[in-house]
C-alpha cells in the first residue's frame, strides 16, 4: 500500500515538498528557540515578510534577470545548433574550432565579465555576451555528440537507398540528436541564468544596476540579509521553473518513442 | 560503364537451375581484405538469375555477410568486380535502384510510426506522398501488419520489427531482395513462420532473392539454390540446386528429399571444416 503511494505520480511534487516544509518548520524553530538574529540567518517567516515588502522591486529585478537569461539561452541554441551543424560537417573545420570552444568553456566567467563591460559599452549586450559565453557549451558539445551518435544500421540504410547529404541529416542525424539536444538544453537553461546572474554581481555598477543579483548585492552591502534571502529564493525558484520547462518541451518532443521519456 | 553481355555462356558456367532467368547479379573472382589485414573473401565467382532464391549457407567468418555487402553496393570489392544487370540485359558497375535490402536487425526509426518508417525509402527517393503511402499500405498488408501502421517500433515484437523491415522493403516493389540473416534473432517458432510467409511472398512476386544463413534447414526450406561457403579463408565450397516440391510447407521439413539435402550440405560443411576443400 505504501510502495503504491511512493509510486504514485502525486508523490514525485509531494515528497519534495514535504521535505521543504519539515526543513522550513526545523529552520523556524532553530532561529527562534536560538534567537538567531536576523542579519545572520532569517528565519523563513522573516524573508516571506520581505517577499511580501519588496515583492514589486524585486519583482521588476527579477524581470531584468530573466530579460538577460532568455536572451542569452535564445543567443546559445542559435550558436551552439549552427556550431555543431558546421564542426559535423567539416573535419577541417571542427578540428581547428573545437578546442577554442573549449577554453571558451574552462575560462571562468568572473574574470573575463569586466574586460567584455569595458570592450562592449552598452550593458545588455554585454551581459547577453557573458552569459551566453557560459551557456552555449554545452549545447554545442550535446548536439555534435548527438549528431553523431546515429545507428550504423540506418546509415547503411540511407546509403543504400542513395540518399543525399541533405537527406541524411534531416532525416536522420537531427532525429537522432534530439534527446541528446534536449540534454543540452537542460544543462544550459540553468548556466544561462548563472551566467546572467555572475555577470551582474561582477559588473558590479557597470552592469544593468537593476537585476537580482544588483540587488543581492546592496543587500549584502546595507547587511539587509532577509531581502538578500528573498532575492536568492526568487532565483532559485526561477532556475527550477526553467528545468521544468526544458524537461517538458523534452517530453514533448521525445514522449512516445524515446527510453528516456517512458514511464517507469 | 554499359556493355551488351552474352548471358546464356554465364548462365552455362554457373550450372542452369530449373526457372532460369536472365543473370541479374554477378561475382567474377571477387575478394575483399579489409585495411586492418582481415581476409574476409578469397576469390569467389557466381552468377544469380531473375526469379531464383538463392541462400548463402556457411558459418561464421566465411564471407557471405561481406559478399552480401558487395552486391548491395555498401563495400567495394578489394579484387575482382560485381556486375549489376538490369532487366534489358545491360550490365553496369553501379547497383541499380531496384535492390533492396533486409539487415539482422530490424534497423527502424525510433522516432517514426511504422507506415513513416516503411515509406523511407519511397520518400528518399521523392516518390509522391499519397503513391507512396498506398504503397505502404499494400506492403503492411503483405506482412500481415495493416493493424499497426500507426504504432511505434518500440511497441512492436522482434517478429513483428522484422515484418516491418521486410515491408519496407517490398514497399520498393524491388527485382532483386538481399536479406543478411534476417530471422537470426528470433525464436524458432517465429523464424518458421516468417519463412513460410517470405516463401509465399517470393512465389506470388517473383522477385530474386539472395539470402544469407548459417541454418541449413532454413537454406533447403526456402531455396531455389545454395551456395555453400567455408571460413578461413573465405571461399564457395559448392553449388546445389535445390529441387524441392512446388508448395514447400511444413510436411516439406521431414520429407526424405529434404533430409537427403540437408546431409549433402552438411557434408560440404564438414569436410571443409577438415580442410579437405
Amino acid at each position: 500500500m505504501l510502495k503504491r503511494v511512493i509510486d504514485s505520480r502525486a508523490a514525485r511534487f509531494l515528497a519534495p515538498a514535504v521535505l521543504g516544509v519539515l526543513i522550513l518548520v526545523a529552520w523556524q524553530v532553530v532561529c527562534r528557540t536560538l534567537s538567531v538574529p536576523a542579519y545572520l540567518v532569517p528565519a523563513p517567516t522573516d524573508i516571506a515578510d520581505t517577499l511580501a515588502a519588496d515583492g514589486p522591486m524585486l519583482m521588476s529585478a527579477l524581470l531584468v534577470t530573466l530579460k538577460i537569461t532568455f536572451l542569452a539561452f535564445g543567443l546559445s541554441v542559435l550558436l551552439g545548433v549552427g556550431a555543431a551543424f558546421v564542426f559535423v560537417q567539416s573535419r577541417l573545420l571542427e578540428v581547428s574550432l573545437f578546442p577554442y570552444a573549449i577554453i571558451l568553456q574552462v575560462t571562468p566567467i568572473v574574470a573575463i565579465a569586466p574586460l567584455i563591460i569595458i570592450w562592449v559599452k552598452a550593458p545588455v549586450p554585454a551581459m547577453v555576451i557573458c552569459a551566453t559565453m557560459v551557456a552555449v557549451f554545452p549545447i554545442i558539445s550535446n548536439t555534435i555528440l548527438g549528431l553523431r551518435s546515429v545507428n550504423p544500421g540506418l546509415v547503411n540504410l540511407f546509403k543504400l537507398n542513395k540518399a543525399t547529404r541533405w537527406q541524411t541529416l534531416a532525416r536522420l542525424r537531427v532525429p537522432s540528436a534530439l534527446p541528446y539536444f534536449f540534454g543540452g538544453l537542460r544543462i544550459s537553461s540553468g548556466l544561462a541564468l548563472i551566467g546572467a546572474v555572475v555577470a551582474e554581481f561582477v559588473a558590479g555598477t557597470g552592469g544593468t544596476s537593476s537585476g537580482l543579483a544588483y540587488q543581492i548585492l546592496q543587500a549584502g552591502f546595507q547587511l539587509n540579509i532577509p531581502r538578500l534571502f528573498a532575492a536568492l529564493f526568487l532565483i532559485t525558484v526561477t532556475g527550477v521553473l526553467l528545468f521544468m520547462a526544458m524537461a517538458w518541451l523534452s517530453k514533448l518532443a521525445l514522449g512516445g518513442w524515446h527510453e528516456s521519456e517512458m514511464a517507469h | 560503364m554499359k556493355r551488351e553481355m552474352d548471358m546464356s555462356a554465364l548462365g552455362a558456367a554457373a550450372g542452369k537451375p530449373h526457372d532460369a532467368g536472365p543473370v541479374v547479379l554477378h561475382a567474377d573472382r571477387v575478394g575483399k581484405t579489409y585495411p586492418n589485414g582481415t581476409h574476409a573473401l578469397d576469390t569467389a565467382t557466381l552468377s544469380i538469375r531473375q526469379g531464383e532464391f538463392v541462400s548463402l549457407l556457411g558459418p561464421s567468418g566465411c564471407g557471405k555477410s561481406t559478399l552480401l555487402k558487395m552486391f548491395a553496393g555498401l563495400e567495394s570489392p578489394s579484387g575482382g568486380r560485381i556486375g549489376w544487370c538490369d532487366e534489358q540485359g545491360r550490365e553496369s558497375a553501379e547497383p541499380g535502384r531496384s535492390m533492396a535490402m533486409v539487415f539482422q536487425e530490424a534497423t527502424l526509426m525510433p522516432w517514426a510510426r511504422v507506415a513513416a518508417n516503411a515509406r523511407l525509402p519511397l520518400d528518399l527517393a521523392g516518390v509522391p506522398r499519397g503513391e507512396g503511402d498506398r504503397r505502404v499500405a499494400e506492403a503492411l498488408s503483405l506482412v500481415g501488419l495493416d493493424q499497426f501502421a500507426n504504432a511505434y517500433p518500440r511497441e512492436l515484437s522482434g517478429g513483428m520489427q522484422m515484418r516491418a523491415s521486410i515491408a519496407r522493403a517490398l514497399a520498393t516493389e524491388p527485382g532483386v531482395l538481399l536479406m543478411d540473416e534476417p530471422f537470426g534473432a528470433l525464436d524458432e517458432f517465429t523464424r518458421n513462420r516468417l519463412d513460410a510467409d517470405l516463401q509465399n511472398l517470393w512465389k506470388a512476386r517473383g522477385f530474386t532473392v539472395v539470402f544469407v544463413t548459417h541454418s541449413i534447414y532454413e537454406a533447403v526450406f526456402l531455396s531455389s539454390r545454395v551456395i555453400v561457403m567455408a571460413a578461413r579463408p573465405g571461399r564457395v565450397i559448392a553449388d546445389v540446386p535445390i529441387d524441392g516440391p512446388a508448395e514447400r510447407d511444413e510436411s516439406f521439413r521431414v520429407s526424405a528429399p529434404f533430409i537427403e539435402y540437408c546431409r549433402v550440405l552438411s557434408d560440404h560443411l564438414a569436410r571443409a571444416n577438415r580442410g579437405e576443400r
